[in-house]
C-alpha cells in the first residue's frame, strides 16, 4: 500500500522543486503547448494582416504616379483623400443621428421603463444588431430612399439657403444623408447597449442622494447618473464610430460610385467612402488597380484602429478609477 | 492506510511574504488532530502544505520539510500531483462536480486520472466508500443522479467519499461543517470518530466545541498581529489543551478572551 | 413663474400637478390635429403627420407644465417625452425592415429559390441553391478553424497565463481584431491567398479565411469570460484528487462550462453569416453551385442578396425579387440561431451553486 513519491531516487541532489504543475508530464506539457501555441497564433495573425495588406498594398503606395495615372486610378494620396472624407463624413453623420437617440433609449431602459420591461426592450433594440447589413443596404435603397424624398424636397425648398440642404434634389432620395440614416440604424445597438451597462452602473447611493434633496427624475440623472457615466459614453461613442467607418454595404448599395467633396446632404452628388469604393470596384480591378485598392483598405485599417486605440483607452482609464470589476 | 506526518520548523511563503512561522508537529496515524485558532492564524494556510494544494496559489511555496512515514513531500523529484493521490483533502463547502453523478463524483478521482477499473470493481468501491461516508443507505437507488441534488449535509458527506475512494493515507479537512447546520454537522462529527479506524485524519475548526468533541490531539496556532506570520503556539491532548493548558495564550483563547 | 402658480403650489402636496390624464388627452388631441395638418399641408404623409402631432404635443405639454407644475418639473416631463420619443423612433426602423423584408420576401420565397440556381438565367426563375450551399460551406469551414484556435486561445488567458504579460498582449491584440472592419478581413485573406496561389484566387476557403479573422476574437472573448466562470472549487476539488491540471481543464473545467461555450460559438456564427464584404473580396460570385471550397469562386448568401441588387439582368423586378427572398432567408437563419444560442446557454447550464 506504499506507493512511491518521487520519480528520482531519494537522496540526489537536485534543486528545490518549483511550485505550480509538474511540467514533466507529457499530457500536460501537450495541452498547455497547444493553449500557448493558439495565444500566439492570434499574435501572429494580426502582425499577418497588417503585414500582407502592405505588402500587396505597397506597390501602389511607391510606385510612380504616371505609372498610377495609366494603369490604375491615379496618384495615390489625392485619389485616397476625397474617400477618406466621405468616410469620416458619412460616420460623423450617422452619430450625430445616433447618438441622442441611442443615449435616450439606454436612459430609458436603466431608468424609465419598468423593471420587468427593461429586459425584453433590451432585446428589441438588440434585435436592430442583428440584421445583416446587406440588408440594410436593401431597406435603405428601395424602402427608405423612397420614403424621405418628399422630407427632402421639402427642406430643399424651404431651407435651401443653408449649405447643407442646397443644391439640386436627388430624385431616387439615395443621398449621403440616407446612408447615414442607415448607418445610424446599424451603430444604434452598440452604442446603446454600452450606455446601458454605463447607466446602471451608476451608484445607488447618490442617485438616492439626489431624490432625497427633492430633485425630480431627470435631475437626478443629470447629478448622479451622467456624470459617472461620461467616460463610458465617450467610449461607446467612439466604438460606434470605429463602426460606422468600416462598414460597407449599406454606403455601397446606395450611392454610386463618385469622388465628390462636397456637404450637400440632398443631391445625388455625393462623396463615397472608402470601404464602398474598394466594394465596388474590387471584383473587375487587377494588377496595380487591386494593389491599390488594397492600399486604401490599409489606410481605413490604421483609421479605425487609431479611433478604436482611444476608445480602449478612456475605457481602461475609467476602470481604474471607478474600482469597478 | 495511514501514516504519520511530521513537519520541522516549516515555513511557508506567499511571495515574499512569511504567512507561518516554524512549525514542528508530529502527527501520530489514526488519530484525529484539529487545528484551532483565531480567524487569519494561518492554520487553512498549513493544512494546505501537507498536501501540497497551497502551491496551486502562484508564488506560493514553503522552507522546510513534510515527512510522510518518513518520506519528504518536498523532496526533490517529488510530483505534486501524487502527493494529492495520498493525502487526500475536504473543503469547506461542498463541491460535487456539477456535471456528474453521485456514482460519477465517487469514482472522480480514479477517472479523472484515467485509470481502467473493471465494473464490478467500479460498483464495489462506490458502495464502499458512500459506505465509509454514511450515505449509502440514503443514495442507494439514486446513483445516476446529479451529485447536486443533494442536501449540503449529504453533499459534503459525497465529497468525503469521493475522498476515500482514493483510499489515501491522509485525510486532510478545512472546515468542513462551517457550511452546514447543526444536525448534519453532528453526523459528519460521528463519521469522524469512525473513519479514524482507518485514516489519518487532520481537521481545522474554529469551532472549539467541536475540536474537543472529535479529536484526540488539538494544535493551536495564533498570529502576533496583521502582517506577522502566524505560529503553533501549543500543541497536546485534546483534554490536557482544553482543561489545563501549558502556554497563557492558549488557556485565554480557550477561555474565550480573544479569537 | 405668476403669482397664480405661487398660489398654488404653495401649501398642498397635491396642489400644482398636471392631472392624471393630461398626458394622453394631449396626446390624442395632438394626433388629431397633426393629422389634419398633415392632410392640409403635406397630402396626407404618414411621416409629416406623425412629426408635426409630435412637435404639437411637446409644444402643448410644456406650456401647461410650466403654467401649473413650475420650470423643474416642466423640464423633467421634457426630458421623459423626449426619451421615450428616442425609443419609438429607434423601433420604426426596426418595424420596417421586418414587415418590408417579410412581405416582398415572401414573393419568391419557394421550392424553386432553394432548389435551383442561378446558371444561365438572367431573367425570371432561377434560384439561390448555390448560395445556400456556398453559405454553408464557408461557415462551416470558418468555424472549424475558428472555435478550435479561439477556444484554446481562452484556455490559456483563463487557465495557464493569468495576468501575465503574454496573456496582456493577446487581450490587446484580441481587442484590437474585435474592430477590424470586415472587408479589410477579406482584403488580408484575398492578399493572402494570392500571394501563394496567383493573383486573381478567389474561393470559399478564402472567405473562411476572411469570416475566421472576424470571428476569433468572438469566440475568444465569449469562452474566457464563461471559463472564468466556473467556480474555482471545482479547480481545486479535482486538484485534491491528484488530477493533474490538463486533465481537470478537459475533465471539469470544460464540461462544467459546455453550455455556455456552445451557446457563445453559436451567437459568433450568427454574427458572421451575414458579412457580405469580406465575402465579396475572398469568396467572389458565380452563378453555379460549387461544391468545392478549395477551388473557384463561390457564392453565398449576402453576396447574393448584394448582387442580385447590383447587377440585375433583363428583368429588373425578378432580380429584385429574389434579393428580398435571400433577405428574407439571411434574417431568418440568423434570427433562429441567435434564439438557439441563447435557449441552450439558459436550458441546460448547470447548476454550480
Amino acid at each position: 500500500m506504499t506507493a512511491k513519491l518521487s520519480s528520482t531516487p531519494v537522496g540526489s541532489a537536485a534543486a528545490k522543486p518549483l511550485p505550480g504543475p509538474d511540467p514533466k508530464r507529457p499530457g500536460e506539457a501537450v495541452f498547455r503547448g497547444l493553449a500557448t501555441g493558439a495565444g500566439i497564433l492570434i499574435l501572429v495573425i494580426l502582425a499577418l494582416v497588417a503585414g500582407f495588406l502592405l505588402i500587396q498594398g505597397s506597390p501602389a503606395l511607391f510606385a510612380d504616379p504616371a505609372k498610377l495615372a495609366s494603369q490604375a486610378y491615379g496618384e495615390f494620396v489625392g485619389w485616397v483623400l476625397p474617400y477618406v472624407w466621405g468616410t469620416v463624413w458619412a460616420a460623423i453623420l450617422a452619430l450625430v443621428l445616433a447618438v441622442p437617440v441611442a443615449i435616450g433609449i439606454a436612459l430609458f431602459i436603466s431608468h424609465y421603463a419598468p423593471r420587468r420591461l427593461a429586459q425584453p426592450l433590451g432585446y428589441l433594440i438588440d434585435l436592430l444588431a442583428a440584421v445583416p447589413s446587406v440588408v440594410f443596404g436593401l431597406w435603405g435603397s428601395l424602402v427608405l430612399a423612397p420614403a424621405v424624398l418628399p422630407l427632402y424636397e421639402t427642406l430643399n425648398t424651404y431651407l435651401g439657403f443653408i449649405p447643407l440642404f442646397s443644391g439640386q434634389v436627388s430624385g431616387t432620395g439615395r443621398t449621403i444623408l440616407t446612408a447615414a440614416v442607415v448607418l445610424a440604424t446599424m451603430v444604434l445597438p452598440i452604442i446603446t447597449s454600452l450606455c446601458r451597462e454605463v447607466f446602471l452602473q451608476a451608484p445607488r447611493l447618490h442617485e438616492e442622494a439626489a431624490l432625497a434633496l427633492g430633485a425630480t427624475r431627470w435631475e437626478m440623472i443629470k447629478m448622479a447618473v451622467l456624470p459617472f457615466a461620461r467616460p463610458g459614453m465617450i467610449a461607446a461613442v467612439m466604438l460606434g464610430l470605429g463602426r460606422a467607418l468600416g462598414e460597407t454595404m449599406a454606403v455601397t448599395m446606395l450611392l454610386s460610385g463618385s469622388r465628390n467633396i462636397t456637404i450637400e446632404l440632398l443631391t445625388s452628388q455625393n462623396p463615397n467612402t472608402i470601404a464602398a469604393v474598394i466594394a465596388q470596384n474590387f471584383a473587375e480591378a487587377f494588377g496595380l488597380k487591386t494593389n491599390q485598392l488594397i492600399a486604401a483598405g490599409l489606410v481605413l485599417f490604421l483609421i479605425t484602429l487609431g479611433v478604436n486605440s482611444i476608445a480602449r483607452w478612456i475605457v481602461s482609464r475609467r476602470a481604474q478609477y471607478s474600482g469597478a470589476n | 492506510m495511514s501514516k504519520r506526518i511530521e513537519t520541522t520548523d516549516l515555513n511557508v511563503y506567499y511571495g515574499n511574504f512569511r504567512a507561518v512561522e516554524d512549525v514542528t508537529i508530529t502527527i501520530e496515524p489514526r488519530t484525529v488532530t484539529a487545528f484551532i485558532g483565531p480567524s487569519g492564524c494561518g492554520k487553512s494556510t498549513f493544512l494546505r502544505t501537507l498536501n501540497r494544494m497551497h502551491e496551486v496559489i502562484p508564488g506560493a511555496h514553503v522552507e522546510g520539510e513534510v515527512l510522510l512515514d518518513g518520506e519528504n513531500l518536498y523532496g526533490p523529484g517529488v510530483d505534486p500531483v501524487r502527493v494529492r493521490r495520498q493525502v487526500g483533502m475536504v473543503f469547506q463547502r461542498p463541491n460535487p462536480f456539477p456535471t456528474m453523478s453521485i456514482k460519477e463524483n465517487v469514482l472522480a478521482g480514479i477517472r479523472l486520472n484515467n485509470k481502467r477499473m473493471p465494473k464490478e470493481e467500479q460498483d464495489a468501491l462506490v458502495e464502499s466508500s458512500l459506505r465509509g461516508a454514511n450515505l449509502w443507505e440514503e443514495v442507494k437507488n439514486r446513483l445516476d443522479l446529479p451529485g447536486s441534488g443533494l442536501s449540503g449535509g449529504q453533499q459534503q458527506r459525497l465529497c468525503i467519499a469521493r475522498a476515500i475512494a482514493m483510499s489515501p493515507e491522509v485525510l486532510l479537512m478545512d472546515e468542513p461543517c462551517s457550511a452546514l447546520d447543526p444536525i448534519s454537522t453532528l453526523a459528519i462529527e460521528d463519521l469522524i470518530a469512525e473513519l479514524k479506524q482507518k485514516y489519518t485524519i487532520v481537521i481545522v475548526t474554529h469551532n472549539m466545541q467541536q475540536a474537543a468533541r472529535v479529536s484526540d490531539t488539538t494544535a493551536f496556532f495564533n498570529i502576533a498581529g496583521t502582517g506577522a506570520p502566524g505560529k503553533l503556539i501549543e500543541v497536546g491532548p485534546t483534554d490536557k489543551i482544553f482543561s489545563a493548558p501549558d502556554v497563557q495564550a492558549t488557556e485565554d483563547y480557550i477561555s474565550g478572551r480573544f479569537g | 413663474m405668476t403669482a397664480l402658480s405661487h398660489a398654488i403650489t404653495r401649501d398642498s402636496l397635491t396642489s400644482g400637478r398636471l392631472p392624471k390624464f393630461a398626458t394622453p388627452v394631449t396626446a390624442v388631441a395632438a394626433a388629431i390635429v397633426g393629422f389634419a395638418l398633415a392632410v392640409l399641408l403635406a397630402g396626407g404623409n404618414l411621416g409629416a403627420a406623425v412629426v408635426i402631432a409630435y412637435l404639437i404635443f411637446l409644444i402643448t405639454m410644456e406650456i401647461a407644465a410650466r403654467v401649473v407644475e413650475g420650470s423643474r418639473q416642466a423640464a423633467d416631463r421634457r426630458a421623459r417625452h423626449l426619451i421615450a420619443g428616442a425609443f419609438l423612433l429607434a423601433l420604426l426602423p426596426l418595424g420596417s425592415v421586418v414587415l418590408e423584408v417579410l412581405s416582398k420576401g415572401m414573393a419568391r420565397f419557394d421550392i424553386a429559390f432553394f432548389t435551383q440556381s442561378m446558371r444561365n438565367v438572367v431573367g425570371e426563375g432561377g434560384g439561390a441553391v448555390h448560395a445556400v450551399y456556398g453559405t454553408l460551406y464557408v461557415t462551416g469551414l470558418a468555424t472549424l478553424i475558428s472555435v478550435p484556435i479561439g477556444l484554446l486561445t481562452a484556455i490559456y488567458l483563463a487557465e495557464y497565463g493569468v495576468r501575465n504579460r503574454l496573456s496582456k498582449a493577446i487581450t490587446f491584440f484580441v481587442d484590437v481584431m474585435t474592430g477590424v472592419p470586415s472587408i479589410v478581413a477579406g482584403l488580408f485573406a484575398y492578399a493572402l491567398m494570392s500571394l501563394i496561389f496567383g493573383a486573381g484566387y478567389k474561393s470559399g476557403f478564402s472567405g473562411s479565411l476572411a469570416l475566421s479573422v472576424l470571428m476569433i476574437p468572438v469566440v475568444v472573448r465569449s469562452s474566457e469570460e464563461l471559463l472564468r466562470l466556473v467556480p474555482n472549487e471545482l479547480r481545486e476539488a479535482a486538484y485534491a484528487l491528484g488530477v493533474p491540471k490538463w486533465l481537470t481543464i478537459v475533465k471539469v473545467v470544460l464540461p462544467t462550462a459546455i453550455s455556455g461555450l456552445v451557446s457563445g460559438v453559436i451567437l459568433s456564427i450568427a454574427r458572421v453569416i451575414g458579412e457580405t464584404a469580406p465575402l465579396l473580396i475572398a469568396a467572389g460570385y458565380t452563378t453555379s453551385l460549387n461544391n468545392n471550397p478549395f477551388a473557384g469562386p463561390m457564392m453565398t448568401l449576402p453576396v447574393f442578396v448584394y448582387d442580385s441588387y447590383a447587377h440585375p439582368g433583363t428583368d429588373v423586378q425578378a432580380y429584385l425579387d429574389r434579393a428580398w427572398a435571400g433577405a428574407l432567408t439571411l434574417i431568418l437563419i440568423v434570427m433562429l440561431l441567435n434564439l438557439i444560442g441563447r435557449l441552450i446557454a439558459r436550458r441546460f447550464a448547470p447548476k454550480t451553486r
